[in-house]
């Protein structure tokens, strides 16, 4: 059980260079894998490739291997993916279904469409919202939402649909520092007890030092490192790769480098 | 900058009259352990906002009685929770939304009896969202658009487009389509078209979000040019990092109305965290750190390892 990419590169319609190149990687229930990068690295492409919307829907071509518990994805029809695997767009904009009036429909429009009872649609829209702290906005008009609140609908939207894996990009971008926290916290949970593995890309490094188990970097489209979270993150090569280090590593090299003496009572002050 | 306490912010003079009056007793509430804003301000602010309220047109007021003084060339990072009515804010700037009550004045005008085509050259805003921004076939005339439209023509124009796209490090997509660029690079453009104006002004609604370590240094450096010409800069943030490194005055807004106002020291001091935390903000890594160890207000990391280093030394 996991889905595996193997040897997998993959180029855009028309696109000059391939936008990913002999990736590698694998996500296990239960887990959280980190994506980070500079811009332009690969990431939003990994969350497409991973979870067979590309090729499937946005067309290119792809090479090597991308399965999910098994199966190839390209053996997997598009409606029957989308249960397996759920996908939160960067844009929270473009996820939102524009067919609702209110943010309750909006998040159960995905399980209506799995073409559950009733009673559990309920359970679950409420469940997903609890769960990113929206109950608050159920009857709001979901086009008519800050960018912050459009971005943890769109996420209860994907979270209502209990696939095994959840592939999210960048799903704090617009949030205050206390919603990154709960929706951090969220994730962390539901992966932790429904055993759902969850790929998330993240600018905020921060938030993979807090809840990813292992994280992966990509420069050009290619993996180049992996592991388990804490080594990955406070690696110095990683602010080479365009990647912001946590707040903790960077305090703590600022420190280093100021010749001053790391200590004990820093490292709890930091912590 | 010292810290003001309710006494000093009711007596605030001229500028601030408006905030305290305004803003009734919950917001003076609010503003315990907020810092003084003082100084010889220059007569006729850049931006004001006199009391404003709005309300969407299904029931949701955003603005509740919001008043703010900006100078020329302040630079003002506008914080707070998700729906606390920042990029509503922002849209009033350039009067893209108009108040339901109070007022806008730029330059001491009253934006009501200005066409917001006419606000363009006066203030740029990017927007949080750059898909609702962009909508050209190529990165350089999308850039072009803002200036064209000014007048701008041949060499003048050429020069503006290149000089934004530089600042932003588009310079080498100039002929790619927008929407062949990732959703980062997007919000560069955006940021581009709105830096190619030259407005006086410039509004910038969650610049760093997206962007990686580069992205975030372009952002940072484009609002020090900013500042250094002289321009007026108010930004929109979460990115508290961000806030503390590149402004001297925070706004914080909580339910639509201004909760704290003050320079990041003492925004982001101890003594203003519990108000932080009621809008769901957290202060820098390095403010808390430098809490614990007691070493007074150190909002960026630089003034972290400042005050370290003062404290090894004596």
């Amino acid at each position: 059980m996991a889905i595996e990419l193997s040897a997998v590169s993959y180029r855009y319609a028309g696109a000059s260079r391939p936008a990913l190149q002999s990736v590698e990687l694998r996500l296990e229930p239960g887990r959280v894998l980190g994506v980070v990068g500079a811009n332009d690295s690969g990431k939003t492409t990994l969350c497409l490739v991973a979870s067979g919307f590309a090729p499937k829907v946005v067309g290119g071509r792809l090479d090597g291997s991308v399965r999910i518990d098994g199966a190839e994805t390209a053996a997997i029809p598009p409606h029957s993916l989308a249960q397996h695997c759920g996908l939160l767009f960067q844009n929270a904009a473009t996820q939102l279904s524009n067919t609702t009036s209110t943010v309750f429909e909006e998040v159960g429009f995905g399980p209506c469409n799995l073409g559950l009872a009733v009673p559990e649609v309920i359970e679950r829209v409420w469940w997903a919202m609890r769960s990113v702290g929206i109950e608050d906005l159920a009857p709001r008009d979901p086009a008519r939402l800050s960018g912050g609140q459009g971005q943890l609908v769109a996420l209860a939207a994907v979270l209502a649909l209990r696939p095994r894996y959840l592939l999210l990009d960048e799903p704090t971008s617009e949030l205050d520092p206390a919603g990154t926290a709960l929706v951090a916290d969220a994730l962390a949970r539901v992966a932790a007890e429904t055993g759902t593995g969850i790929m998330i890309v993240e600018h905020k490094t921060d938030v993979l030092a807090r809840i990813a188990d292992e994280v992966v970097v990509l420069d050009g489209g290619s993996v180049a490192m992996s592991g388990a979270a804490a080594a990955v993150l406070a690696d110095p090569r990683l602010a080479k790769l365009g990647v912001e280090p946590p707040a903790r590593v960077r305090l703590e090299r600022a420190v280093r480098t100021a010749g001053l003496e790391w200590s004990p009572g820093l490292e709890r002050a930091l912590a | 900058m010292s810290q003001v306490d309710r006494e000093t912010t009711q007596s605030t003079p001229a500028a601030f009259a408006g905030v305290a009056a305004d803003s009734g007793s919950t917001a003076n509430d609010g503003r315990r352990g907020a810092p003084a804003r003082s100084g010889s301000a220059p007569s006729v602010p850049s931006i004001e906002l006199q009391s404003v309220s709005f309300t969407y047109p299904e029931g949701t007021q955003a603005l509740d009685r919001v008043s703010l003084r900006i100078d020329p060339g302040e630079r003002v990072a506008v914080v707070g929770q998700n729906g606390s009515g920042k990029s509503t804010l922002a849209r009033h700037l350039n009067g893209l939304l108009r108040p339901t009550t109070g007022r806008v004045l730029l330059d001491g005008l009253d934006i009501r009896s200005v066409h917001v085509a006419s606000l363009a050259a006066r203030v740029g805003l990017a927007f949080q969202n750059p898909d609702r921004q962009l909508f050209a076939g190529r990165v350089s005339t999308e850039v072009a658009f803002g200036p064209r439209n000014l007048g701008l023509r041949g060499a003048a124009l050429d020069e503006r487009v290149a000089a934004a796209l530089d600042a932003v490090g588009l310079s080498s997509e100039a002929a790619t389509n927008p929407y062949d660029l990732g959703y980062s690079r997007r919000k560069l453009l955006s940021l581009a078209s709105v830096l190619a104006m030259r407005t006086p002004i410039l509004v910038l609604d969650e610049p760093t979000t997206g962007q990686d370590a580069r992205g975030a240094a372009m952002v940072r450096s484009v609002v020090a040019g900013a500042a250094a010409e002289g321009r007026t800069v108010v930004a929109i943030s979460h990115d508290m990092r961000f806030v503390a490194e590149c402004f001297e005055r925070v706004v914080v807004m909580r339910a639509g109305r201004v909760l704290l106002d003050g320079p990041p020291d003492a925004v982001f001091a101890e003594a203003a965290w519990p108000d932080l935390r009621a809008t769901y903000l957290e202060p820098p890594r390095a403010a808390v750190a430098g809490s614990r160890l007691g070493l007074g207000a150190t909002p960026t990391e630089a003034a972290f390892v400042e005050a370290l280093r003062r404290r090894a030394g004596s």
